[in-house]
């Protein structure tokens, strides 16, 4: 396939030029790390799309297997395990609940599927709370220090941003990929119409058990970023609320798109932390932007400018058109 | 098509397609489904028709494996597949469509039949291709929207088709694996008169070595299409014979086509 040169593609390049240099136009470390942030909680919102946007099964237990990778990841640390080595292991368990998790909740869809992946995520943080020989309880677990991968250091701000942007750069591509493929087209297909998946030849059960497998890595792959970003990790992590606000990243940026879910996580994260230090009630702020989003662009936040662009593009022609019509009729 | 001759083929055509052995179903004390006993050879065109309720829908999804059957046997070309799930029956060979439409109306005609085409490939769960990168998909999903002349219409999503033409396309899905055994749920359901007689074209247009069941309420599209009829009545099958036979059925008259 032969690249086009078209407003898209200038827009994507555009912005992967912006990300690759981000450190060098912005000041300060504290940017740095919020941009950080937004990577890696964007491969969290990506994640969960294939599950809410492809797959069209809402979870609400996502921040559960974010915190079981992130307190792996932590755990195996404290038990003096190499960083390698502790993230291999995260991934592991990581994976293995997903697959619990995907066993148990896909008994149902629907309303269903929410309560128990609810139910589900409650669970893990009622353990992170109060299995305090593993966890560490209210007090959580500290990290004490970034890996440093091939001698370098990602203890800087800038060094653990390119390394997250690598890591985003791969599950974008990865999810890009998915979208494209037969496997993503019946994904697709088991949201919107089972019955005949199944009548196809489908395995639709399988079908959305492999799906839940993927959402679940690329949520673990956000979890471990997550602790070694903060190097510490407490319940909070793996909360209703944090399972709720990744839920809202993907449907107020366009679930089922690719760019939806990046957006989302920026939003979220640049109000939660930029936009806080400014207006005390950035929850209310918060909330006052998903109102707008649901009312103003139901469909998100990406599918919705894209619409209204267009919309507005064509009503400028047709204004454009009428005075051009008007200024070549003949003056009497 | 080439690819599925096997080298059994000819003895596969002495034994019955699909064969029903005293089938039965029953939804707590409603018994849907009584003892039905049938036959379908290879190249078969039968019907089967009944009043609202008598059970042709249900005895479909026992046939495909939707439900679970409270007794009797399926079996498919002679082996037993009572208790198999509908997407391995798909595989041996059957093929449905629904009585309402199940299309997947946001994506187009070609998306949708690529879809079916790729059910029963082994390739269908791959997640690290493009669809695009398998031609032959292509070349078979363009060949059956030619044969089925929707070629004209393959970029238009599904959902802004006529209902008419919804009908036809849920049947080139049901065409799309290769099916040795097509099962239509009320092809003609909805359609106008017009709409209905070009539906019993495309259904006499057909592969010739297709089993076809077919339940239908729209006479004209039974007579047309089937050749041989059988009547299920409260679950039972009450009547089978050549259509002529039915047609003059004193029974069949009574309870369903109605006394005049």
């Amino acid at each position: 396939m032969k690249p086009e040169l078209n407003g898209r593609n200038v827009a994507l390049a555009m912005a992967f030029a912006a990300l690759v240099s981000l450190p060098f136009w912005v000041s300060g470390t504290y940017y740095i790390n919020v941009s950080s942030q937004i990577l890696f909680y964007a491969i969290f919102a990506l994640g969960l799309n294939v599950l809410v946007g492809y797959g069209g099964l809402v979870s609400l237990g996502h921040a559960g297997l974010f915190g079981i990778a992130a307190y792996a990841t932590g755990y195996f640390l404290q038990a003096g395990f190499p960083h390698s080595a502790a993230i291999l292991l995260a991934l592991v368990v990581g994976i293995a609940s997903t697959a619990v998790f995907a066993f148990l909740a896909l008994r149902a869809t629907g309303i269903g599927f929410i309560m128990i992946t609810l139910a589900l995520g409650q669970i893990i943080w009622g353990l992170a709370y109060r299995w305090i020989s593993l966890t560490g309880g209210d007090n959580g677990i500290t990290l004490h220090g970034r890996p440093a991968p091939f001698g370098l250091d990602l203890g800087s701000a800038s060094a653990f941003y390119y390394t997250t942007f690598i890591i985003f750069l791969i599950a974008v591509v990865a999810c890009a990929i998915l979208a494209g493929s037969p496997f993503g087209a019946a994904i697709k297909g088991t949201r919107d119409q089972p019955r005949r998946m199944n009548a196809l030849g489908y395995h639709v059960w399988a079908i959305r058990f492999w799906a839940c497998l993927l959402s679940g890595l690329l949520t673990c792959v956000a979890g471990i970023l997550f602790v070694y970003y903060n190097q510490f990790i407490s319940p909070q992590t793996a909360a209703l609320t944090a399972s709720a606000e990744v839920l809202l990243m993907v449907i107020a940026g366009g679930p089922a798109t690719l760019l939806g879910p990046i957006v989302g996580a920026a939003l979220v994260v640049i109000v939660k932390n930029v936009v806080s230090g400014y207006i005390e009630r950035w929850n209310f702020l918060l909330g006052a932007i998903f109102v707008a989003i649901v009312i103003l662009m139901p469909e998100g936040l990406v599918p919705g400018t894209v619409r209204l662009w267009r919309g507005g593009l064509r009503a400028f022609r047709r204004r454009r058109g009428i005075v051009l019509a008007q200024s070549a009729e003949p003056k009497p | 098509m080439a690819t599925d001759a096997t080298p059994n083929a000819s003895s596969e055509s002495a034994l019955p397609a699909l064969e029903l052995k005293g089938l039965s179903k029953s939804f707590g004390g409603l018994h849907a489904v009584r003892g039905v006993t049938f036959k379908l050879m290879p190249g078969d065109r039968k019907a089967i028709i009944g009043p609202n309720g008598a059970g042709k829908t249900t005895l479909f999804n026992l046939i495909t494996g939707i439900f679970p059957s409270s007794s009797g046997q399926v079996l498919l070309y002679g082996r037993d597949v009572t208790a198999w799930s509908s997407h391995r029956r798909t595989a041996l060979g059957m093929a449905r469509t629904f009585q309402v439409t199940h299309l997947f109306p946001k994506l187009t005609v070609l998306d949708n039949v690529l879809l079916a085409i790729k059910g029963l490939r082994p390739s269908k769960y791959v997640m690290w291709r493009f669809m695009s990168s398998y031609p032959d998909v292509y070349e078979k999903a363009h060949g059956l929207l030619e044969r089925a002349q929707f070629m004209d219409r393959k970029d238009t999503e599904v959902r802004f088709l006529s209902h008419g033409e919804q009908r036809q396309l849920e049947i080139v899905l049901g065409l799309a694996s290769d099916p040795k055994i097509l099962l239509l749920d009320e092809p003609a359901a909805g359609l106008s008169s017009g709409e209905s007689v070009e539906m019993s074209e495309f259904l006499q247009g057909l592969d010739p070595k297709l089993a076809i069941l077919l339940i239908e309420h729209d006479m004209d599209v039974v007579f047309d299409v089937a050749s041989n009829i059988s009547v299920l009545h409260f679950g039972e099958m009450l009547e089978s014979g050549p259509a002529e036979q039915i047609r003059q059925s004193a029974k069949v008259r009574e309870i369903y086509l109605g006394t005049e």
